[in-house]
């Protein structure tokens, strides 16, 4: 017997869903780009889908939309809650129409893991600590991004970027035996450098979410 | 066993073509068969630092196309035996150096020369990517300052994930960090980072300080690497450099202020 070269399958993504707000989309592509600044690397190349749900005007151009996306690397799937003349624009654009299940169907909880990198990262180098904590034996340079869905430990200065809790988790810490960092992030919140020095005295540095708002403490090292 | 180096950069005019020109000459001076590789495709800068300019006929683009053979490309140094310089070519484009070609080059080099010096042109564009990629040792060319140490960096974080060492998780790619430009006084005017601020940013051993001098701008007008002028300041420091990248431990020169006399606080240098 030949084996089948097709096989059909059931299996199920996490995908992530983009809101689109407003009808403007000068008004998109700025927040889009000021958001895209900040943290590329959450949205360039991973699957999304476009909730259209705020958009009512039967008019409303999605292949511009779409076009604006794609120009900036966003790769888009599928498009959901959109009215049937959005959802015609899409079935001629070759986006899927997805329909979002009960958000009870959620994923079994991985266990969270560790990333250990021991050297120094460099400038225009990233690393990216899925489903768990990244700590670094070494050097984060300008330039470089270290990011993890849990917390960060550098043992050594952080001069780049850190973004912690990248998955929305708050409970997340960036900890460095010295901080310089560009920018530092947990689940969202982020401060800049002017940010970090206006609110420490130390070079080491734990930083955590206080409610909505970053703090900073200095670590006994 | 031979040892391929990249001097390199990131950043251009930083002094790579001047250090591959001395280095190599350097190590030819001490006895080592040397062959200096210039991968600045449509530039060319190196023949004209080590005065061969005008015996110039094939280069390293038409070693790779086949269409000279490496005896009709190299150009034997006058002053010194053991030196050879592969020169770029003028006129083609950078596309021409792949993968295959630069390795089969290199290859071909081997079999031949102690060190192969590869200067590397500016950017990390294919012609650096070429540069680097078989390198066993860098030498990371990096003048005092924040744009410098910052491409460095970058250029230290390509050796560690671009190179063909780091593809086939062979032993990592030897770094050093060689300082050039260096101008003491304006280290402490705090208009340039000190040695200390740079190493402590790229965190990689220095072998070299290589002080801000006339004397490079006269070698490279007379065709002659700095190296060749060992009255000079930054002759002597590319020695020292020499020495120390064959293992050698000396302590570093030129990297505090020079007293001036007081005729010349009066009269100037
Ligand atoms: N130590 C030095 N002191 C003064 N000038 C230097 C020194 N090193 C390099 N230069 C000058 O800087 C310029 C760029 O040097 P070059 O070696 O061509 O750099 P690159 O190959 O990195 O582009 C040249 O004009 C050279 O003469
Ligand atoms: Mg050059």
């Amino acid at each position: 017997m030949q084996t089948p070269s097709l096989e059909l399958k059931g299996s199920s993504f996490t995908l992530s869903v983009l809101h689109i707000n407003s009808i403007d989309l000068e008004k998109v592509a700025k927040e889009l780009d000021s958001k895209l600044a900040i943290a590329p690397q959450f949205f360039i190349g991973a699957p999304l889908v476009v909730n259209l749900s705020s958009i009512s005007d039967s008019s409303y151009n999605l292949a511009a939309l779409k076009d604006l996306l794609t120009s900036r690397q966003l790769v888009i799937v599928g498009i959901t809650a959109a009215i049937n003349t959005l959802s015609e624009q899409a079935k001629t654009l070759g986006l899927a129409i997805i329909k979002s299940g009960k958000q009870a169907q959620s994923q079994p909880q991985l266990p969270k893991t560790t990333k250990l990198v021991k050297q120094n990262v460099r400038s225009g180098q990233q690393i990216y600590a899925k489903n768990g904590d990244l700590v670094v034996i070494g050097t984060v340079g300008n330039g470089a991004e270290v990011i993890a869905d849990g917390s960060i430990h550098i043992y050594g200065t952080l001069r780049g970027k850190a973004m912690a809790g990248a998955s929305g988790d708050k409970h997340a810490v960036i900890i460095a035996k010295t901080m310089e960092a560009e920018l530092v992030s947990i689940a969202g919140q982020y401060w800049l450098t002017d940010n970090i020095q206006a609110n420490s005295t130390t070079k080491s540095g734990c930083i955590r979410l206080d409610g909505e708002s970053l703090t900073i403490e200095s670590l006994p090292l | 066993m031979t040892q391929i180096i990249v001097v390199t950069s990131g950043k251009g005019g930083v002094g790579k073509t001047t250090s591959s020109a001395a280095i190599a000459t350097g190590l030819a001076l001490k006895g080592h068969k040397t062959v200096v590789v210039d991968f600045d495709i449509g530039l060319r800068n190196l023949d004209l630092i080590m005065g061969c300019e005008r015996r110039v006929v094939y280069d390293f683009v038409n070693v790779i196309n086949g269409e000279a053979n490496l005896n009709q490309a190299l150009i034997k140094d006058k002053r010194c035996p053991n030196l050879f310089i592969l020169p770029a070519s003028q006129t083609r484009d950078k596309d021409a150096l792949t993968k295959e070609g630069v390795g089969r080059v290199l290859d071909d080099l081997a079999k031949d020369f102690e060190f192969i010096i590869c200067d590397s042109p500016a950017g990390i564009e294919t012609g650096a990517m070429m540069a680097l990629y078989f390198a066993d040792i860098a030498i990371v060319t990096t003048n005092p300052e924040v744009s410098s140490v910052r491409d460095s960096d970058r250029i230290l974080g390509m050796l560690q994930s671009k190179s063909k060492r780091a593809e086939e998780s062979l032993e990592p790619v030897k770094e050093f960090l060689l300082l050039t430009r260096y101008s003491p006084s304006r280290v402490t005017t705090g208009e340039m980072l000190s040695v200390e601020d740079v190493e402590e940013i790229l965190a990689i051993p220095l072998i070299g300080v290589i002080p801000e001098s006339q004397a490079v701008l006269k070698a490279s007008n007379s065709g002659v690497p700095v190296i060749m002028d060992q009255e000079s300041d930054a002759g002597k420091a590319y020695s020292d450099s020499v020495d120390r990248l064959l293992g050698e431990e000396l302590p570093l020169r030129f990297i505090t202020e020079e007293k001036k006399g007081f005729l010349k606080r009066i009269f100037g240098s």
